[in-house]
């Protein structure tokens, strides 16, 4: 057997059913062997789609995706959608070619050393140096990538382990001795925290990306309800509470919601669940969670104390965590009144910012559409965005109903993701409407991946806030640099509708609300990869804004 | 940080089980680059398990930083084993060798003098330098570079901290 087919045989060992990626030179014994292959391939315009398509298809799926390349610029070109997987904790192999061990060091044609290159943002990189070895490290990286907190892997193959015809062995069980993810949570420390929890007046949930990771949605929703704590989230954690629920505040942080960011302030104890106390999302590090007990649940235990000192820390699985954690307070917790003086200050906030939004006068804003978008779309629906104000505009305007639906690159914040990761997650769920909220900006960067939409039937909406700017670029220009504006100018470049026409995909101009409405039902109803190019004022702003370096209490909301 | 800054914090003597192969070293020296972690000393060599390496890295920092640095060394796959060593429970010794100018009888007798009170041996003798081997902690190390220092340091190297738990 061949090195190449023994990675084929091993992927299919690890059960997986899409790879995506670009074949070039280092890598054509296994786009040979992917001949024979039983999963299927999608074949990307650039490698950098292929790593989002995989991280797209792995948060849908929970499991690990796939993405090929070849070496050198094939492996560079992956690199940037490895980095957002690893910001993000998304599990992802990441399979290179390599030019052969020969000629490795010989600054050969299409040389990079990849694992120097790629450590920084991997949980590991192997480079088997032999075809024997192949089997063992595809199930190496499976495990490395998908347990404890999930993060990329890279195996980088040189070409002649690829062509190398042995006998090869195929291990049932793997050791990898230095490393040791912890799952079960210390009870006593859960004890703790639930006595704290239950002895809050003003207690809060922050759920962060680790109740997604973990699909602790149930687990979450119990606790909440519980010791009737408001939920925020951080951006990440974005869907992991129904937003629709009666306890439910949406995401903090920079452009979090104002009750959000307001109510979190007025707590007396916080439980932080799977979340890493971002600058984002709790802007100073040493303002945030003054004078509350702050408990802290993740299974990194590099986590805690990382970023913020905490008086309890529970590390270990969000899920069993959250589940044990629920089981002691069903015992302890009396139902609190609802109409408690906390949960009125709930309303209050919610009620009071709801009437303080700064308005623009045109008839089609960002806000009014992805309200109208949030009113015609299925709740199963997935929804990803790309990076800038069309991100925060869905944070603040599109509520997520059910959990684990949206996901975004809240980590790298890396334009161009949104497109090519909603494809992804449409393979990952063929069944289910799958919506990238894209800016023009973004959009631009990754929009040859129509060709993958339309040619794969992978069919998804890109609903194209387009102000015609870099418009979070923009915004901070007018903000901070007195409107000297430079480099934002999209000038009306490309015709969006024209392009998704040229790929075979529909495309749809809109300017007023009623053309939106007729659109968005249409891309419902159609089978191919819709383009909603929606017109918006180029001065409107992402409000609420907590200024970098500055803490969440001097947020402005533009009103 | 200045040096003057950097004396000040504690020394922590980390000591790590890693594993024998190549790119180990260059994991762990990316770590500290990348999170901002200063390294004063590391020594890498085999241990008695020929597939696992002993690697001692001295640091100064303050205490939260320690906890944060050990964690994120334990993140590493390659890491096996890690612990911060207690110091007053540690036998630790560095090596260094130290040439200095000397070019007349007096300057030499004065240097082999330091040098035996200090248990130092001297390596060779030239016609313009002596070479001198130093064993101890870093702190007597220092005591002897900055007893010499005054007929002029041609050439330094020192290898770095080597520790080891003592026994029960």
């Amino acid at each position: 057997m061949s090195g190449a087919k023994a990675l084929m045989n091993s992927l299919e060992k690890e059960g997986v059913d899409i790879v995506f990626g670009l074949p070039g030179g280092a890598n054509l014994p296994i786009y040979d062997a992917l001949v024979d292959a039983k999963f299927r391939h999608v074949l990307v315009r650039h490698e950098q789609s292929a790593a989002h398509m995989a991280d797209g298809y792995a948060r849908i799926k929970r499991k690990a995706g796939v993405c090929l390349a070849t070496s050198g610029p094939g492996a560079t070109n992956l690199i940037t959608g490895i980095a957002t997987a690893y910001a993000d904790s998304s599990p992802l192999i990441a399979i290179t070619g390599q030019v052969p061990l020969n000629m490795i060091g010989k600054d050969a044609f299409q040389e990079t050393d990849i694992i120097g290159v790629a450590n920084p943002c991997t949980k590991y990189a192997f480079q088997p140096r032999y075809a024997t070895e192949i089997p063992e490290v595809v199930k190496k990286s499976f495990y490395i990538a998908e347990s404890g907190r999930p993060g990329p892997v890279l195996i980088d193959i040189p070409k002649d382990v690829q062509q190398d015809v042995t006998e090869i062995p195929f291990p049932d069980l793997i050791k990898v001795r230095g490393y040791k993810p912890i799952v079960d949570p210390d009870l006593s420390n859960v004890g703790k925290a639930v006595e704290l929890l239950v002895s809050a007046q003003q207690p809060i949930i922050m759920a962060g990306g680790g109740v997604i990771l973990s699909g602790a949605f149930s687990e979450l929703q119990a606790v909440a309800e519980l010791i009737m704590a408001p939920v925020v989230t951080t951006f990440k954690g974005k869907g992991a509470f129904p937003e629709n629920h009666p306890l439910a505040m949406g995401p903090i942080g920079m452009h979090g919601h104002a009750e959000a960011n307001r109510i979190i302030l007025e707590a007396d104890c916080i439980l932080a669940v799977g979340a890493r106390f971002s600058d984002r999302s709790v802007g100073r590090f040493d303002e945030f969670g003054k004078g509350m007990n702050i408990i802290h649940l993740d299974i990194d235990p590099a986590e805690i104390g990382k970023n913020k000192s905490v008086d309890i820390a529970i590390v270990g699985d969000v899920k069993s965590a959250l589940r044990t954690m629920a089981k002691m307070l069903s015992k302890v917790a009396v139902k609190k009144n609802t109409e408690n003086p906390w949960l009125k200050r709930r309303r209050e906030l919610i009620d009071y910012f709801s009437q303080n939004i700064k308005d623009y006068p045109r008839e089609v804003t960002a806000r009014k559409a992805l309200k109208k978008l949030r009113e015609l779309l299925p709740a199963e629906s997935i929804v990803t965005t790309e990076v800038g104000q069309c991100q925060m505009w869905t944070s603040l305007h599109f509520d997520v109903i059910s959990p684990g639906t949206f996901f975004s690159s809240t980590g790298l914040g890396t334009m161009g993701f949104g497109f090519p990761a909603s494809i992804g997650a449409k393979a990952a769920r063929p069944d289910v409407h799958v919506v990238d909220v894209a800016g023009d900006g973004s959009f631009n960067m990754t929009e040859n991946s129509l060709a993958v939409s339309v040619l794969e039937n992978l069919p998804v909406i890109v609903f194209l806030l387009n102000n015609d700017m870099l418009g979070m670029v923009a915004q901070w220009q007018r903000t901070f640099y007195d409107r000297r504006y430079m480099g934002v100018h999209q000038k009306s470049c490309p015709d969006y509708v024209k392009i998704a026409e040229a790929y075979g995909a529909s495309g749809f101009s809109v300017q007023s609300m009623d053309e939106l409405e007729k659109a968005i039902k249409s891309a419902l109803k159609t089978e191919v990869a819709t383009v909603i190019d929606i017109r918006i004022d180029p001065e409107e702003d992402v409000y609420p804004f907590v200024a970098p370096g500055t803490g969440l209490k001097d947020m402005i909301t533009g009103a | 940080m200045s040096s003057r800054e950097l004396k000040s914090k504690p020394l922590y003597i980390i000591s790590s089980l890693v594993e024998n192969k190549p790119g180990v070293l260059f994991r762990i020296t990316n770590l500290f680059r990348a999170r901002n972690f200063n390294i004063e000393s590391i020594t890498v060599g085999i241990t008695e398990k020929p597939d696992l390496s002993r690697m001692t890295i001295t640091t100064r920092i303050d205490e939260a930083i320690l906890d944060q640095l050990v964690k994120q060394l334990r993140k590493l796959i390659d890491i096996v084993e890690v612990e911060v060593l207690d110091i007053n429970n540690t036998v630790y010794r560095e090596l260094a060798l130290i040439k200095i100018r000397a070019k007349d009888f007096t300057n030499r007798n004065e240097i082999i003098n330091f040098a035996n009170v200090f248990r130092a041996n001297i390596l060779d003798i030239g016609k313009e330098s002596v070479t001198v081997e130093v064993i101890g902690t870093p702190d007597k190390i220092d005591a002897f570079k900055n007893l010499i220092i005054q007929y002029d340091i041609v050439e330094m190297a020192r290898t770095g901290v080597s520790a080891l738990q003592r026994g029960e």
